[in-house]
């Protein structure tokens, strides 16, 4: 599917991928990760053809630079940072529903799935919209055609409990047909989207392992919590989670997303001195809302 | 073609919502307000009165405004988006190289030159409601006068945008390509070929190859058909072109220095490395 054959990059005199040999078949789910300057946006950018390199990239086969359309329009991007795009959104939306072949209203579907409505924000420029509305938007334009690859550069890091649990959602309809590349500063933030993980590190290959892949994209977890005594920052965190309170602020009850599952207990821990009781288990089928417990 | 015409709307409507845009349109709005407004129809010079006198003052005074503002807005917002990210993100869409880089050169260019356009059809417009008369000829080869020094212009900021690899650089190096424009008028021309430090031959072709001069000259020769300001070098201006082929020269040359200047950045550009 995705083939990285030797390649270099340099700036100058600084080397920041260095013989790099990969190979990612269809519909794996991998996590790059590595820490500022591994490597890993400069190898993003030479897989959509946007860098000139030593070496040899291929996508089934096809290499992005020379074929950038045939390429390009099988590839959804979602970028780190949105770019400061002082167009509408009607018009963003519009301009890449028309490259791409794709029709609008997949879009407008989309973003409205992960709990942006686009009617009332059409005509503001993009850059004015919040961190939170730019990166569902951009995820609703790179989920909202027909992509084989999905690249995504901290694809969750602005958005909400609710929204990451709707994105994970639509990474599972996903994950039978499309080949995803995560990249993190992290690996505890995508560790649980993906089953292959590959760490970069001064623009080389340093890790290269299968995780287990017990729970689906779609899989999810009820989860209860009893605390000893009412805390502010507590009810303000479990709100967020929307937990319903069974309890008079003293017991609270959840759904947590399963790829969300360990950043939801990273949050839990900073408040162990407050619970006296947790229990976390794997919800079974579909029926699990958010509030109910399972036993 | 469908790519092309997104990417050229895309800059066009960027570009309208560009503070530049908003303060270049009213620089040559104003500038042709003005004009009226200080009674420069009714004055008289070399002849010239009513809206040729306007439009001569008005292209002078293009001629000054026009390729800087050209020059620093195209490499600032070119090489402003590469530096932002803007280009990272665009490009990971299925556009075609050509068809951005070619879009964007022809969305911009009517951002530049409608404006300038839009000014002097206000001269025109006013003219005829004052009955002033309107001599259409010098308003059309003004107009393409106007529409190829767009085009230069545009072209060389394209260049610059693709050479320079940050904004700061970007803007200076546009700054050096003006003010080397600059330089070599022919006044300073006249003054090293007066010090015998040039042959009058070679400053007479850098003149010609000068575009701004290039022009300056096809400016003037509108209402001083002999050059006679420029001295003895419009003899051999004028022994070489002709007086009309002179005006076409003026036409086709920086014409063909901006699509050349557009396609030698097209090809670093395609080559480089994109964001």
């Amino acid at each position: 599917m995705i083939r990285f054959e030797n390649v270099a990059k340099s700036f100058r005199k600084s080397r920041v991928l260095d013989a790099i040999n990969l190979e990612i078949g269809a519909a794996e789910r991998v996590a790059l990760i590595g820490s500022n300057g591994a490597g890993k946006t400069t190898l993003i950018r030479c897989l959509l053809g946007e860098y000139a390199f030593e070496g040899k990239v291929t996508i089934n086969g096809r290499d992005p630079r020379q074929e950038r359309t045939a390429v390009l329009g099988t590839i959804g991007f979602v970028p780190q940072l949105p770019p400061p795009l002082k167009m509408p959104v009607a018009q963003l939306i519009d301009f890449s529903a028309a490259l791409c072949g794709t029709d609008p209203a997949n879009i407008h579907e989309l973003a409205r799935r992960l709990g942006l409505d686009l009617d009332p924000i059409l005509t503001r420029p993009f850059v004015k919209l919040s961190g939170g509305m730019k990166q569902k938007l951009l995820i609703a334009i790179a989920l909202g055609r027909e992509a084989k690859v999905l690249i995504m550069d901290e694809p969750a890091a602005n958005l909400d409990p609710e929204a990451r649990k709707i994105f994970f959602e639509l990474l599972a309809e996903r994950q039978d047909d499309s080949t995803m590349l995560i990249s993190s500063h992290r690996l505890n933030e995508v560790s649980a989207l993906v089953n292959r993980v590959i760490e970069m590190d001064l623009g080389k290959v340093v890790l290269d392992d299968r995780v287990a892949d017990d729970v689906s994209l779609s899989g999810q977890f009820a989860c209860r919590i009893a605390i000893k005594r009412n805390e502010a920052a507590f009810l303000k965190a479990m709100q967020t989670w929307n937990f319903r309170d069974t309890g008079n602020g003293l017991e609270w009850v959840g759904v947590v997303p399963g790829p969300d599952r360990l950043r939801f207990m990273g949050m839990t821990s900073r408040y162990v001195a407050l619970i006296s009781d947790f229990s976390l288990a794997e919800a079974e089928g579909a029926g699990v809302g958010a509030g109910e417990t399972v036993n | 073609m469908k790519q092309l015409w997104l990417t050229a709307k895309l800059d066009i409507v960027e570009s309208l919502r560009a503070r530049w845009f908003q303060v270049y349109s009213l620089v040559f709005g104003g500038i042709v307000a003005l004009l009226f407004l200080f009674g420069l129809t009714e004055s008289r010079v070399l002849g010239f009165i009513g809206l040729s006198r306007l439009l001569v003052t008005y292209i002078q005074l293009t001629m000054a405004i026009l390729p800087i503002f050209v020059l620093i807005t195209t490499v600032r917002s070119v090489a402003g988006d590469r530096e932002a990210g803007v280009y990272e993100y665009l490009l990971s869409l299925p556009v075609s190289l050509a068809a951005w880089f070619w879009g964007k050169i022809l969305g911009r260019y009517l951002v530049i030159f409608l404006p300038v356009f839009a000014a002097m059809l206000l001269a025109v417009a006013i003219a005829l409601v004052r009955g002033i008369e309107v001599p259409w000829a010098m308003f059309g080869y003004y107009t393409a006068l106007l529409a190829v020094m767009c085009a230069c212009f545009l072209g060389l900021g394209m260049l610059i945008s693709a050479l320079a690899r940050s904004t700061d650089m970007a803007q200076g190096a546009a700054f050096v390509v003006w003010l080397t424009l600059l330089l070599f008028l022919d006044l300073i021309l006249l003054g090293v070929m007066i010090q015998g430090k040039v042959s009058p031959e070679l400053a007479v072709s850098m003149a010609l190859a000068n575009p701004l001069q290039v022009f300056r000259t096809a400016a003037l020769a509108l209402f001083d058909p002999q050059l006679i300001v420029l001295g003895p070098s419009a003899y051999v201006i004028l022994d070489m072109f002709g007086a009309t082929g002179y005006k076409i020269f003026a036409l086709v040359y920086p014409t063909l220095l901006g699509v050349a200047a557009a396609t030698l950045g097209y090809q670093l550009f395609k080559r480089g490395d994109l964001p």
